[in-house]
């Protein structure tokens, strides 16, 4: 499995795509295909504060229900209202129109490049 | 731990792209792609199924009948050859131990199919319990490998490469011939709600069976499919699952299926004292299905609320999102009292009071 070199990872797969101080969160394509598929997206609400490494949010599969963790501290710009209308975008292009919210980013957080990521999810 | 035995369709599963779930020991398929689209694919024509890890124990000899009569709920011994009855081996306490699908193979001789988390539980029960008939219980799981194709187009899928009519074997009717030219049993059976055939082979022949049906099934629609689809096939038709809706403190009479249980036979049977009295009791809860009107899912172990008092009512067995109902759909036991149909219930979905009503089962029941 091939992670985009181009962003950041966490190790509750998710990823980052940081444009300045504003950053596009996602779900990794390891992440999706342990859920199966996505029915349900839960995100936090535009405007709230989440907080790295806390639930703000929740993915329901037909199998289970697994929390979205915050990859940063921040406040949330923007959801996207597809995946919301159309869970099964997260697990079709989850590095793509399967994005999940865009934040604004404070503090410096811990993340992962795609070579570390990579060695994480061999394990 | 060991590590997970993979089942004779291993390679076959990983060439198809297989995720894999350890389940009772074994290394199962749990899906190939989307278990949506493959649970579609069984409600419209047809899925494949690899359930190589159930358990076969074969119990034999002129008095094999009478044994599973004194062994199991129900009545084997009454079953005509060539058919298959749903039964279930209960504790002494009425508890049960294990569901289990009985096939009477030939006058003296029955097919006990166990779950694959039970078999090793369920096959030294019936062993103590037929001491003293004139009968042998083996346990002969790893002779067998089990393909299940399900689905509407099933029969039409099977009717090139077997030389029995497919089409005219009964519902929960067994019968020995070929597929693909290799020695099976075929059973007009499953745990899908749909029509569909069960097909017991030797381990060294599930290969063949499997491309034999990929290949006629492939026009038709066939997909393979998972033990994820296998879950939701299950649970639209209401049909229970043990250690959800089944297990050991739970008596067939919870489990609305008191019907399984015959209290008429002569040597009576194990459990048959606290049967009666749950039945004479009536049950202290009810096994019922809920719908939620949202989009997030009951699942299991979540509490059913009483909306006006609060008061849990009971709790939830299964629950998953249904992709034939495009809603959340569970199994629960509740309160005798509070279980109608109709009835509006909360579910604490994890800290937050979803609404759901209670509704018939099954969810979903084939035309």
């Amino acid at each position: 499995m091939s992670n985009p070199t181009h962003l950041s990872y966490t190790a509750e797969h998710e990823w980052i795509e940081t444009r300045g101080d504003v950053a596009r969160v996602g779900v990794t394509a390891f992440a999706t295909e342990a859920l199966g598929d996505i029915v349900f997206v839960e995100l936090p609400e535009v405007g709230s504060t989440i907080t790295g490494g806390e639930s703000c949010g929740e993915l329901e599969s037909t199998k289970s229900v697994s929390d979205l963790f915050a990859p940063a501290d921040g406040e949330i710009l923007e959801i996207n209202a597809a995946v919301v209308e159309d869970p099964a975008l997260i697990n079709s292009d989850p590095f793509g129109a399967g994005w999940l919210f865009e934040m604004r980013v404070s503090g410096a957080p811990d993340l992962l490049d795609a070579a570390a990521y990579d060695a994480l999810i061999e394990e | 731990m060991t590590s997970p035995v993979p089942t004779p369709l291993h390679e076959i599963h990983q060439a198809l792209g297989a995720s894999f779930t350890d389940f009772a020991g074994w290394s199962m398929p749990v899906r190939y792609g989307s278990e949506t689209a493959e649970h579609h694919a069984v409600r419209t024509t047809a899925g494949l199924f690899d359930l190589s890890h159930m358990g076969e124990i074969e119990v034999t000899g002129p008095e094999a009948g009478r044994a599973l009569d004194h062994a199991l709920v129900g009545r084997p011994s009454a079953i005509g050859i060539g058919r298959a009855r749903y039964s279930m081996i209960c504790a002494e306490d009425g508890g049960i131990i294990d569901d289990l699908v009985v096939y009477r193979l030939e006058q003296e001789r029955y097919l006990v199919v166990a779950n694959a988390s039970n078999v090793g539980v369920v096959a030294p029960a019936l062993v103590e319990r037929a001491r003293g008939y004139d009968a042998v219980v083996r346990d002969a799981s790893a002779e067998w490998a089990l393909i299940a194709v399900q689905g509407p187009a099933s029969a039409a899928i099977l009717a090139p490469v077997t030389d029995l009519d497919a089409s005219s074997l009964k519902y929960y009717a067994i019968d020995a011939g070929t597929v693909a030219g290799v020695e099976v049993l075929l059973a007009r059976t499953g745990y899908t709600g749909e029509d569909g055939f069960e097909i017991y082979c030797a381990p060294s022949s599930a290969t063949a069976v499997w491309e034999a049906i990929t290949e006629a099934g492939t026009p038709h629609g066939l997909q393979p499919a998972g033990l994820a689809c296998r879950d939701t096939l299950r649970l639209e038709a209401g049909m229970p699952l043990y250690g959800h809706e089944l297990n050991r403190e739970t008596t067939p009479f919870e489990a609305g299926l008191g019907r399984v249980v015959s209290f008429d036979k002569p040597d009576g049977f194990v459990g048959d004292a606290a049967l009666a009295v749950r039945r004479d009791e009536g049950p202290r809860s009810v096994l019922v299905g809920l719908v939620a009107a949202g989009r997030r899912s009951p699942r299991a172990g979540y509490a059913v609320v009483d909306p006006d008092t609060g008061d849990e009512i009971g709790t939830v067995t299964s629950g998953s999102p249904s992709p034939t109902l495009g809603r959340p759909i569970a199994m629960a036991y509740v309160r005798p009292s509070l279980a109608a149909a109709g009835t509006k219930v909360h579910v604490d979905v994890r800290g937050s009071r979803e609404d759901a009503e209670i509704v018939d089962l099954p969810f979903y029941s084939k035309k």
